[in-house]
């Protein structure tokens, strides 16, 4: 995210006030072009804050913009359904899986990316293959067989498989880990640091905007996943994440959309805070390691 | 010495060895065996020989399905990766708040599946919404969008142009990498800007573009979340937990994807043992997109590059 957009050099040199003229013209095509996108991007989550902050009744017609301002609806959504409960699952869920994750793929990352050992690239297929792998493939035997354990109906399934490593994360690493030169390890194992002291004290600190990278994507998959917990906690409404949950505000007669609006923008806000925060932290990582990603 | 190095290999591998046997291999092998049989939650699984596998000619959900996951792989990718590169050519052109914009149109690529679908839906509502409202002022009459069979998967289109923000950076990476002094030679031979996009950047990020075809392919056959969602919520049942299943497919059928028939089919009819004959199919289709992202992709050779 550091890199300056260059723009390609310079290919016709200004010479007359025609080519200026062209070249002016074609700056203010490209820039309208740009903000006319961007207000496009931007129109989803502006409507939704809007209709969020209307009275249930103005939700359904097609106004714009509210009559009167109730962000008092931000409070409601906490006190009508078990939001607060949803939110904690989800966090459990994300924050778990991405610490799990981390622990069991970090090791394996670096043994495919720095050790050398028989069936290292069998391994990496292995790996790929299951990245690749649609989710649905699985589905059914996995389910039953946390069905028997009698765990279904709770966020175990979806959280103890991160302690036996994340495909997609393994492959981010490892891709992440080949970047660092091996003249680092070598002068570690010199110096007589074993194979897991030179990960800890060598390489972990030279690998952390990778390792930040693939917690991201992990807390993100988690945070957004639909497909895992709709499979695995439909069953019971204690254990629903956020997105199980986002869409269960029906009044008497109809959808009371100025929740559903207000809860989605909640499910949204974390994603954008954790964003911005992160990429402040993702480019120091970049920078302090000297490290190019 | 050998065996102590073994060993200490080992110890960084077991978790993810484990990983792999207990939930891909176990479960991959477990697929192809129940595939052959017919139960469901209650009962032990019979054997029934190729009947599964009979039974997927003549399902016409099933079909539908497949009609439904062949045209996302047909319109939607490519729409998809054609507007990434444009939209990566239009921000590296631009010097003012190139990094404002670079943050917007990779922001909605992080929304929740489910919120930004909610918000889609509701944006393109046939009665009401606020898009069709602002054709109505321009004179046009909006399509009923979510609710019509025509236009039903159109729209989750348009969802997925919205959430474009992924593989936009990743060819952004790629744009940027191409070397100035190509574009130089280029134009002192005279090219202008569209021989220096189609004999320079194109055949430079040729490869950018062989793997986002396939990661998207991939994902198009898994694709759920969204087209469950847009539904259940189109279908005035609004409901993303238990009970969705009852609103997929919505309207008529025409966003019943591969995956939600095969969810439906498990889990709603408790046809178990077809379940796994489908997911075998879907796992033979993945596996040969894989195999040709890996004989082509340098990226993905186990060898250090």
């Amino acid at each position: 995210m550091t890199t300056l957009l260059e723009r390609p050099p310079r290919t016709v040199a200004p010479t007359d006030r025609q080519v200026r003229r062209q070249n002016r013209l074609a700056w203010i095509a490209r820039h309208s072009l740009a903000i006319v996108l961007a207000i496009m991007f931007l129109t989803p989550v502006g409507y939704l804050l809007l209709i969020s902050v209307m009275t249930s009744d103005q939700a359904l017609t097609s106004d714009y913009w509210p009559n009167t301002w109730h962000f008092d609806n931000y409070v409601r959504v906490f006190q009508v359904t078990p939001l607060p409960r949803y939110l904690l699952n989800t966090v459990i869920y994300a924050v778990l899986a991405t610490a799990f994750m981390l622990l069991s793929s970090v090791p394996a990352a670096y043994a495919l990316a720095k050790l050398r050992f028989r069936g290292r690239n069998a391994m990496f297929l292995a790996v790929i293959c299951v990245m690749m792998l649609p989710p649905q493939v699985v589905t059914v035997p996995l389910y039953l067989m946390w069905a028997r354990y009698g765990l279904t109906g709770s966020l175990t399934p979806l959280i103890v498989p991160m302690l036996f490593g994340d495909a997609f994360c393994i492959f981010l690493l490892r891709q992440f880990l080949l970047t660092i030169p091996s003249d680092y390890l070598d002068a570690a194992r010199v110096d007589g640091c074993g194979e897991w002291r030179t990960l800890i004290r060598v390489v972990l600190p030279m690998a952390r905007p990778g390792i930040a990278a693939a917690g991201l994507f992990q807390f993100f998959y988690a945070w957004n996943d639909y497909y895992g917990p709709l499979l695995y906690t439909s069953e019971n409404e204690r254990s629903w994440t956020l997105s199980l949950g986002l869409a269960s505000f029906h009044g008497v007669h109809h959808v009371d959309w100025n929740l559903v609006t207000a809860a989605t923008v909640l499910a949204m806000a974390p994603i954008v805070v954790v964003f911005f925060f992160a990429q402040k932290a993702f480019v120091q990582g970049v920078t302090l390691t000297g490290v190019k990603g | 010495m050998r065996l102590r190095r073994n060993l200490t290999t080992l110890s960084f591998l077991a978790p993810a060895l484990i990983g792999i046997a207990v939930f891909f291999v176990y479960p991959l092998l477990s697929a192809v065996y129940f595939s052959f049989t017919k139960f469901d939650l209650l009962t032990v699984p019979q054997w029934v020989g190729l009947a599964n596998y009979r039974r997927m000619a003549d399902d016409p959900y099933l079909l539908q399905s497949i009609r439904n996951t062949l045209w996302m792989v047909v319109v939607f990718v490519p729409v998809r990766i054609i507007s990434a590169i444009g939209l990566s050519m239009l921000l590296t052109q631009i010097k003012r708040g190139a990094g404002f914009f670079r943050t917007i149109f990779y922001l909605p690529a992080l929304a929740p599946p489910v919120a930004a679908t909610i918000a889609f839906v509701y944006l393109l509502k046939p009665g009401t919404g606020p898009v069709n409202t602002f054709l109505g002022h321009l004179g046009i009459e909006g399509p009923l969008w979510f609710n019509s069979p025509e236009w039903s998967k159109p729209s989750l289109v348009l969802l997925g142009l919205w959430g474009i923000g992924d593989i936009m950076i990743i060819f952004l990476a790629a744009v940027l990498g191409v070397s100035p002094s190509l574009y130089e030679a280029a134009s002192l031979d005279g090219a202008n800007a569209w021989h220096r996009f189609r004999y320079v950047t194109l055949p430079s990020i040729r490869p950018v573009i062989l793997f986002a075809t396939v990661t998207g392919v991939i994902y198009t056959l898994q694709y759920f979340d969204q087209a469950a969602v847009a539904g259940s919520i189109a279908s005035g049942q609004a409901v993303t937990g238990a009970g969705i299943s009852s609103s997929f497919g919505f309207p008529e059928g025409s966003t019943f994807t591969y995956p939600l028939w095969l969810y439906t089919v498990g889990f709603r009819y408790n046809a178990l043992g077809y379940a796994n004959a489908m997911a075998v199919a879907l796992f033979v289709v993945a596996l040969a997109v894989t195999v040709i992202l890996l004989r082509r992709s340098k990226a993905f050779s186990g060898e250090d590059q």
